[in-house]
This record gives C-alpha cells, structure tokens and sequence, in this order.
C-alpha cells in the first residue's frame, strides 16, 4: 500500500477518547442490569479506542513515510536532524494532524476541544488503550464477585477516557480537563474498598498530594497563556494552543525569566502527578486500590502523565530551563528525577509488601524518565515511557496473580510467599521475563530505553546524572532480584505452603478485606467454589482471564524494544523517526548519542553484579538458617539505622503531617484565635476603657462646670452605642441587610466624594 | 440641538410613567396589605416595561410582561396565598428598622445622584433616527454566539432552582 | 430624552428597593422588594445598551433577559424558602428567625 498523507484514522483520532467516555455513561445507567453487570460495555469500548488507536497509529507510520524522502534515512538516523517548521531549511517536517472545534467562547476567546495527532500523542494513544484493554480483561476475573464491580468497570473506562483526551489535547484547558479526570478516578479506584479506614485515607493522601501540584499545573498554564498569547494570536490561534506555546517557547520572542517561571511551575504539576522526590509518597499508599488499578493507573499510564506534560511542552522547558545549554552540569528536572531514581529504589529494598515494592519501582524508573528529559534524551525517555508500561503493568499483574491464585489475597513477601516457581509456572515466566526487561538485561526491552538515557546523559555532559543512572540499574536489579527470589523461589511460607487461614486475619492482606460475594450470581458462586478449591489444593496457576493477559504484556515487554534497537543484528531506530522527528513542535537539533557496545558495558557490568550480590545476600538472608548475614540489619548499629530510616520513607511522611500539615495549619488556627483574643478583644475593651474615659473625662471637666444631665447624656452615649452595636448579631436578616446596604451606601459616597 | 430632536411626546411619557413607577415603589415598600403591595408592584413592573419601550428594548419589554407581570407576580400572589397573610390590613408589616433605613436609603441615592449628575451631565440618548434598531435577530445572535456560556450556566442555574424549589417545598 | 433621567429613575427605585429590604418584616415583602432593585439595574442595562448602540450591539438586551431569568429563578426559589418556613414557624416574620444570632 502506497504511503498517505493523512487518513480516515488520523483525521478522527478523536474518536478515540469518546467511546470510552460514552462508553462510562452507559455503564452508569444500565451496567447493573447487564448480563455481566456492565464490565461488557467497559471490555468493549476498549477493544474499540484500541482499532482505532491502531488504526491511527498505522496511518501515522504512513504520514511518517510520506513526508521523509527516500534517501534521507541518514539524517533521520540522526535522531533530531531532521528539522521543523520554524527552522526549516529546506527539509521536510511531518505535521501534526490538528482538528479543533470551538467548545465554547467567551469575550471572543475561543476555548477550543480537539486533537493534536502527533508521534507522541499517537504512541500514548496506543499504550493506554492497549495496557487499558488488557487490564480490563484481566479485571474480569479478579474483581469477579465484588460489590461494587460495575462501578469498578465505570471508574477505570471514565479513567481511560480522560487519559485519552488528555494525550491528544489541543490545548492546555482540555489537558487540564483529562488530568483532573485522571485524579478523580484515581480518587475513586484507590479508594474502592473505602469501608477499610486505611484505604479512603490513602486515596485522600493520593488526591491530595497530587493536588498540591496541580497548583502549578493551573498556575503555569496562566503563566504561559498570557506570555505566549501575543505570539499565539498574531499566528491565527490563543495563548492554550500547545503548539503555539511550543513554537512561541523556540521562537526566542519571549521573556527567559517568565518561561523559566512557567516551566518551573508545571513542573511542579508533574512533579505531583509523576510521584517525584517531594511529592512521590503518595504512589506506595495508593496501592490499597485494587491490583488492576495499580497496574493501570499507579504504574503505566496516569503517572507517566507528569512525563507526558513535560515531552509535550518539552521546548519550553528546554528553553526555559536551558537544557542542553554548553557547560550546563545540572538542571531542575535532571536533578530532581535522579533524586527520585537512588531514594526509590533504596526504598524498594525494604518493603516486604509486593505491590510497594513495585510501586518504589515505579517511582524509580519514572525517575530515569525525568531525568531522561532534564538531560536532553527526548527520544530515550518516551521510549522508556513506551517499554516501562509493559513491563512494569505486566509485574503489577503478576502480583495480582500471585495474590489471586498463590497466596490468597495476601501481599507480603516474607510471610506469605517463597516457592511458588513450580506452582504458577506461566506468572513466574512472565515475571521473570518483564523483571529482566525492567532490569535492563541486553536484548530486553528495557535495555534499549534505559540504557539510552544513561548514554545519553554522558553524551550530553551531564556526568553526574550518567553515575546516578548506572547506581540506579545495579539497585534496581537487585532490589528486583529480592522480590523475585522471595516471591518464586526459596522455601513456601504461610499461604503459599497451603496455611492460608491465619494470613486473612493479618492486616497486609488488604484484597481480603472487602471481598464479600454477596451478590447472589453466577459470578460470586464461582468465586465462591475458587475459594473452596484454593483451601484445598493450595497454590494454583490462575485462569486464563488472568494468565491472557499476562502473556501478552511480557511478550511485548520482550519485543517492544525491537522497534527502536541500534545493536546489532538489527539496527533500526524507528522509533525516533515516528515519534520524535514528528512531535509537531520545533525541536531545536539535540546531540543524540550514538550507540556503542563499549559506552553499554559499565551499566551491562553493574546489572550483572547487582544480580549476584542480590541473590548472594538473599539466600544467606532468607534461605539458610545460619548464614553470618541473617539478622544483620538487626546486629550492626549503622546498618541498623539505614535499615530503620528507609522503612520509615525518609520520615517524609512524618515531616508532611507533623511539621508541615500541623505545622501550618496549627499556627494559622493559633495566630487566628490570638488575633481574635488580643486583637479583636482588645480593641473592644479599649474601646469600652474608652468611652469609660470618656466619659469619665466628661464627668471631671463638664459635669463639675455645667449640669448633671450632661453626665447622664454621656452615660446614655455609651449605652446606646452597645445597645446600637449589640444588634450586629442579631440573627435577624432585616438587620444584615441594613448593615450591607448602609456600608455600601457609606463606600459608594465616599468613592464619588474622591473621584469628583 | 434642533428642536425637531427634542422628543416631546417621549419625554412626557417618561415623565407620567416615571411618576407612576415611583409612587407605586414607594407604596410597595409601605403598604400596610400584602395584596395591596404585590397590586402596586404590578404597576411598577408594567410601567417599566413601558421605560424599557421608549429605550427601543421591544423584546425585553414584551419578556418583561410575560415572566414578571405574568408569572412572577401569580407566584407572589400564591405565596402570599399560601402563607394565609391576611387578605385585610396587617398593622405589624414593618419592623423597627425603618429608622436605619430611611437614612441608608437616602444616603445610596444621594451618593448615584451625585455620581451620575456629574458623570453624564445632560448628555443625550441617540435619537430614533441615529439609533441602531436592536431586534430580536440581533439579541438570539448574541445569546447564542458570544454569550453562549452565560446561558449555559443560566440554564443550569435555573434547572438547578426549579429542582430545589420542588425539594423545598415538597411536604414529606 | 437625556440617559441621566432613566439612571435616576433606577437611582430611585434602587434605593426604595433597599429601605423595603431593610424596613419590611414579612419575607414575601421582602422578596418584592429585591423584585424593585433587579428592576432597577434592568432599567439601566437597557439605557447604557441605548447610549451605545450606535455600535450595533445588543449586549445590555442579553443581560437584561439574563437578569430577568436570575429573578425568576431567584422568585421561585425564594417563595419555596418562604413556604418552608411558614410551614415549620406558623409564621413568616423575618424578626422571628433569629436562629443564626451570634
């Protein structure tokens, strides 16, 4: 088929965030008189958002083709030489597909609703519908029986239909439209159980925490809209349109301070959304939500949102916070996502519960994206972007599946797991093959994205980051090679040996809790004769609901890498020619690291011996009984304090609510009753002191010259003008009125009297 | 000014029909009879849609008939209705408050007068010639082209208050 | 005709509006009253959308309809409040809803 310019596709990509959203509707109302209590509809809008994304990804690949003339694979190997509209010299630029309709308007601004197809909204398209396909498949079997399963079904395709419209927004009012969306399911879904305490805490900690960025989000839209909008409207479109924001950002007209600012200000909403370094401890809480939840929403696609609104706006912040610029060691974003990357991943050494494990993971490698664009690896960190969400959706849903299957419901580690190799042998595989992909092991996906951002962080002189990023690989293996030995191998404890019955009664068992098969089906029978056949035959594999779309994820987290793979024997790099060259914005010409085995093999060295001393350490710490290392946290004081300090998070958890929660609030309440005891009372008492004075002052010099009733009238003074005050309070809405009215009319006449 | 601009009629219409407003106004607010004070407040709202006619404002006139004299004031006159206000004289209709709001009343008035005389002076209105005739075209162009968005939220403001009125008064 | 004679008239029941919110103790009295202020900006919007129109601009009519829809719905709303308290008080005396005193 002959390449096209554009398509059917493309043109309605738009399409793609609507099914699902009509989609969530028709849940609302009728799920709960479907046959499968409304999870159809949910399945199937997703299978369509996914055709279509296909389609319009296919159709993109075209485009793509196109517009790049035969012989210049050269420059497109080049990464970012191709160059754009605005610095276009004589080369070609693939244009964003951009349809807009006005959504509304107000005072002649027009509020546009629309899509902006490019590389990298249609690269998200695919990943969200495709990972929110797959878990919704997944979740008909593990929520089957629950109580609140249409709602369940509702909240995650009104999660995907925001995600959706988020990623091809038109402009930064629709993207703020999709990201608040996102919170709220991510509200809704942390908090399904709610009726445990600890749950609907942790979805207010999340909704929150990630409120506290989304400040930044709404200021620096503000910012950036009145600093572009001159730019914007003089090229036919208004201060929200993101491609006017990015080739305003490049053209160089606008104030340094003032994109400085903004950037900075909507990094603080990614920072939020993404669970970077100060804000990230809401990531492990949420993981009381459902494992499907966690796998969609905590690990592949919501939090990279705070990626995506930095890739999407990337030439303003590369601009504003002069990525890239010569002689530049350290930047915002660089330092603050190889922060995230060490004190995650330390973290993650210390949890016993699984999901936080891969949570702490989570924030790690979001970490390596940020870092990935604070140093100038734009391609690399989408592409991580792209292979993370595979591989890590695919280890939250292995989880899932051991608790489902394997361990009952319960989530520890240490007490409940251990053997399980031989038992579930399709969730070992898979969770071996995406731990190797996460780990970075040579011709696994995450190989080709994680190690780009390392050797591109050096590439571009940024040493410090390029250290931080290899530290972070050997953490990252062997804090994954931990879980997998305490998880798989090693001897079954608790649950997993078959005594199940003790752990349902221990508080890490969060999936038991609200588990109650009430609901009189089909369904709930099922789950009940599963239950009765789990305590007999112990751990068994899951069924193929569960183990499906397993399988699908670990192969892509095996294959997705192959798209963008400059080693041999494949050398392409198609990946940067779909999505970067064509990001529809001007990117100024980044230095892109070539690849060379010799730059790999310090990261390939530093995986390799993660591994080992991981799996030295865990099996004299877990395995034999004897080993000098078993108990070490415990004996050696200083390990003894690391070990203390980590499962305590840093004591960031402790210095948000005691210091600063408490620390804020209290003084606010404290200076407000002080204002109110000294203040306010005071000037009450002094005003009664004086008019006593007053009067007393009367008393001395009038009374003793001139008559006793002037006394009197004194007296009369201070009573009537309590009597006259007293009446503020009265309750009565007359009386308000009056005081609204007569303090407005004392304003207005004082304003006339002034301005005439 | 030419005197063929000085609209004699118009402004002698004004005139009666400002009078009436103003008397009716004030027995409104003074009337010792509920039914009394909702009658004059039919006069005021009739003799108003009657200004907005000389301001060339047809179609916010003819609304004006249909919803205040019209509906607004049948609902006054349930409300008054159904709270059994005595149809006859009630002695008790103000309170003492009066005192307060004589001097606010005043004092508002007296700062817009002074406001408006020094601001507008004895500036004229365009005449009918020189006007541009807003019609009804007009008006539904802007309700539903610039000020699309208000009337959204007005359509949302007054779902949302035949709803509460319903829940409010609904006996249960 | 001069714009200053249909602001004083508003001026004026403006103000008469506000001595019955004030003054007046039965809450459908009150109710009325407010009727006379929105009336009154109404009469306003609708001189300055005169002054103006030479511009061709129908914006003070689509306030003024704006305000008409407010005050219908705030009538309605309103007599619902009205209704409610009668039935709970016997009575709708706004001296006697002192509930709220400080």
């Amino acid at each position: 088929m002959l390449a096209a310019e554009t398509g059917w596709f493309l043109e309605h990509a738009y399409l793609i965030p609507v099914v699902p959203a009509v989609a969530f509707a028709l849940i609302i109302f009728f799920g709960k008189r479907m046959p499968m209590k409304g999870s159809e509809i949910g399945v199937a809008s997703m299978v369509t958002s996914l055709v279509l994304a296909a389609g319009t990804a296919y159709q993109w690949i075209e485009r793509v083709d196109f517009f790049s003339p035969a012989g210049d694979n050269a420059s497109a190997l080049g990464g970012f030489g191709r160059a754009f509209r605005l610095n276009a010299e004589g080369a070609t630029f693939v244009q964003p597909v951009i349809n807009k309709i006005v959504w509304w308007q107000s005072g002649g601004m027009e509020f546009g609703l629309g899509q902006h197809i490019d590389g990298l909204a249609v690269m998200a398209l695919l990943l969200v519908a495709l990972i929110s396909t797959l878990v919704q498949i997944y979740s008909l079997e593990y929520l089957r029986g629950d109580r609140r399963y249409t709602h369940f079904f509702a909240a995650l395709t009104l999660f995907s239909a925001g995600m959706l419209a988020m990623v091809l927004a038109e402009n930064m009012v629709q993207l703020i439209l999709g990201w608040e969306i996102m919170g709220l399911c991510s509200f809704m879904l942390i908090g399904h159980w709610w009726e445990d305490a600890a749950n609907s805490r942790s979805a207010l900690k999340a909704f929150f925490t990630v409120r506290v960025g989304d400040i930044g989000l709404l200021v620096g839209t503000g910012v950036v809209f009145f600093a572009a909008s001159a730019y914007a409207t003089r090229h036919g479109s208004n201060g929200f349109s993101i491609q006017s924001i990015n080739e305003w950002a490049l053209s160089g007209t606008g104030s340094h301070t003032v994109l400085l600012w903004g950037s900075v200000a909507l990094f603080i909403a990614a920072i939020g959304k993404s669970a970077q370094f100060p804000l990230h401890t809401w990531l492990p809480d949420a993981m009381a939500g459902p494992t499907p939840v966690s796998s969609l929403l905590h690990s592949s696609t919501m939090v990279v949102a705070g990626v995506f609104l930095v890739a999407r706006l990337y030439p303003l912040f590369h601009t504003g916070l002069d990525i890239n610029v010569a002689g530049q060691h350290f930047n915002l974003i660089a330092v603050i996502g190889g922060i995230t990357i060490i004190i995650a991943a330390a973290l993650a050494f210390v949890q016993n519960d699984i999901k936080k494990v891969l949570a702490y993971s989570t924030v790690s490698q979001l970490g390596y994206m940020m870092m990935g664009l604070g140093v100038g690896a734009w391609t690399p960190a989408m592409f991580h972007l792209f292979t993370h969400a595979f591989f890590k959706c695919c280890l939250f849903l292995c989880a899932g599946s051991v608790s489902h299957s394997g361990s009952h419901h319960s989530f520890d580690m240490k007490k409940d797991m251990g053997g399980l190799a031989r038992k579930m042998p399709i969730t070992t595989t898979c969770w071996i093959l995406s731990t190797a992909a996460l780990c970075g092991v040579p011709y696994f996906s995450g190989f080709f994205s994680k190690d780009e951002i390392i050797d591109n962080a050096r590439n571009n002189n940024y040493q410090v980051f390029f250290v931080v990023g290899l530290v972070g690989a050997f953490m990252t293996t062997a804090y994954m090679t931990r879980a997998t030995y305490l998880i798989f191998f090693g001897k079954a404890r608790g649950a997993a040996a078959g005594g199940h019955a003790e752990t349902l009664a221990t508080a890490d068992a969060h999936d038991s809790h609200a588990r109650v098969p009430a609901m009189a089906n089909a369904a709930s029978d099922s789950h009940d004769a599963h239950d009765a056949h789990d305590a007999h035959a112990g751990p068994h594999e899951s069924p193929v609901l569960i183990t499906g779309p397993l399988v699908v994820l670990a192969s892509l987290a095996v294959v997705a890498g192959y798209i963008n793979a400059p080693v041999w024997p494949f050398h392409t790099e198609r990946f940067a020619e779909w999505v970067a060259n064509s990001s529809g914005v001007a990117f100024p010409i980044l230095d892109h690291a070539q690849f060379e085995w010799v730059n790999a093999v310090p990261s390939i060295m530093l995986v390799l011996g993660g591994f080992v001393v991981s799996l030295f350490v865990c099996r004299s710490i877990y395995g034999e009984a004897r080993s000098p290392l078993r108990g070490i946290t415990t004996r050696v004081a200083p390990l003894r304090w690391v070990h203390t300090f980590l499962v305590n998070k840093y004591y960031l958890d402790a210095l948000y609510e005691n210091v600063i929660v408490r620390g804020l609030v209290g003084p606010i309440a404290n200076g407000a009753y002080w204002v109110n005891q000294n203040v306010l009372d005071r000037i009450v008492n002094q005003a009664g002191i004086g008019a006593r004075k007053t009067g007393g002052w009367v008393y001395r010099n009038i009374d003793q010259r001139v008559v006793d009733g002037a006394v009197n009238g004194s007296g009369a003074v201070t009573r009537g003008s309590g009597t006259a005050l007293r009446p503020v309070q009265s309750g009565k809405v007359n009386q308000y009125g009056a005081l609204l009215f007569g303090a407005a009319a004392i304003g207005a006449l004082v304003l006339v009297i002034v301005n005439t | 000014m030419l005197a063929a601009q000085v609209l004699v009629a118009q402004n002698i219409a004004f005139g009666l029909i400002a009078a009436m407003m103003i008397v009716g106004a004030i027995r409104v607010v003074s009337s010792n009879n509920v039914v009394h004070a909702a009658l004059w407040l039919v006069l005021v709202l009739a003799g108003a849609a009657a200004q907005y006619l000389l301001v060339y404002a047809e179609f916010v006139a003819v609304t004006q008939v249909l919803v205040y004299v019209g509906a607004v004031m049948v609902l006054f006159l349930f409300g008054v209705m159904l709270t059994r206000a005595r149809i006859g004289k009630e002695n008790d209709l103000n309170n003492n408050n009066w005192a307060v709001g004589i001097p606010v009343a005043v004092v508002l008035f007296a700062a817009m007068s002074l406001a408006l005389i020094t601001g507008y002076r004895a500036d004229k209105l365009p005449g009918p010639s020189a006007a541009v005739k807003v019609d009804t075209r007009l008006i539904s162009d802007s309700i539903f082209g610039p000020y699309l968005l208000p009337f959204w939220a007005l359509s949302f403001v007054l779902l949302v208050a035949v709803i509460g009125a319903i829940v409010l008064a609904r006996k249960d | 005709m001069l714009i200053n004679q249909f602001l004083l008239l508003g001026a004026v029941l403006f103000c008469i509006g506000v001595y019955g919110v004030i003054a007046r103790k039965n809450a459908v009295m009150v109710l009325m009253s407010i009727e006379l202020i929105l009336n009154a900006v109404n009469l306003n919007l609708l001189a300055f959308a005169m002054n103006m129109n030479g511009e061709g601009s129908a914006d003070g009519h689509v306030f003024a309809l704006y305000v008409l829809a407010i005050a219908a719905a705030e009538v309605g709303v309103g007599l619902g409040l009205v209704l409610l308290i009668y039935r709970n008080k016997r009575s709708i005396s706004l001296d006697e809803l002192s509930e709220m005193k400080g």
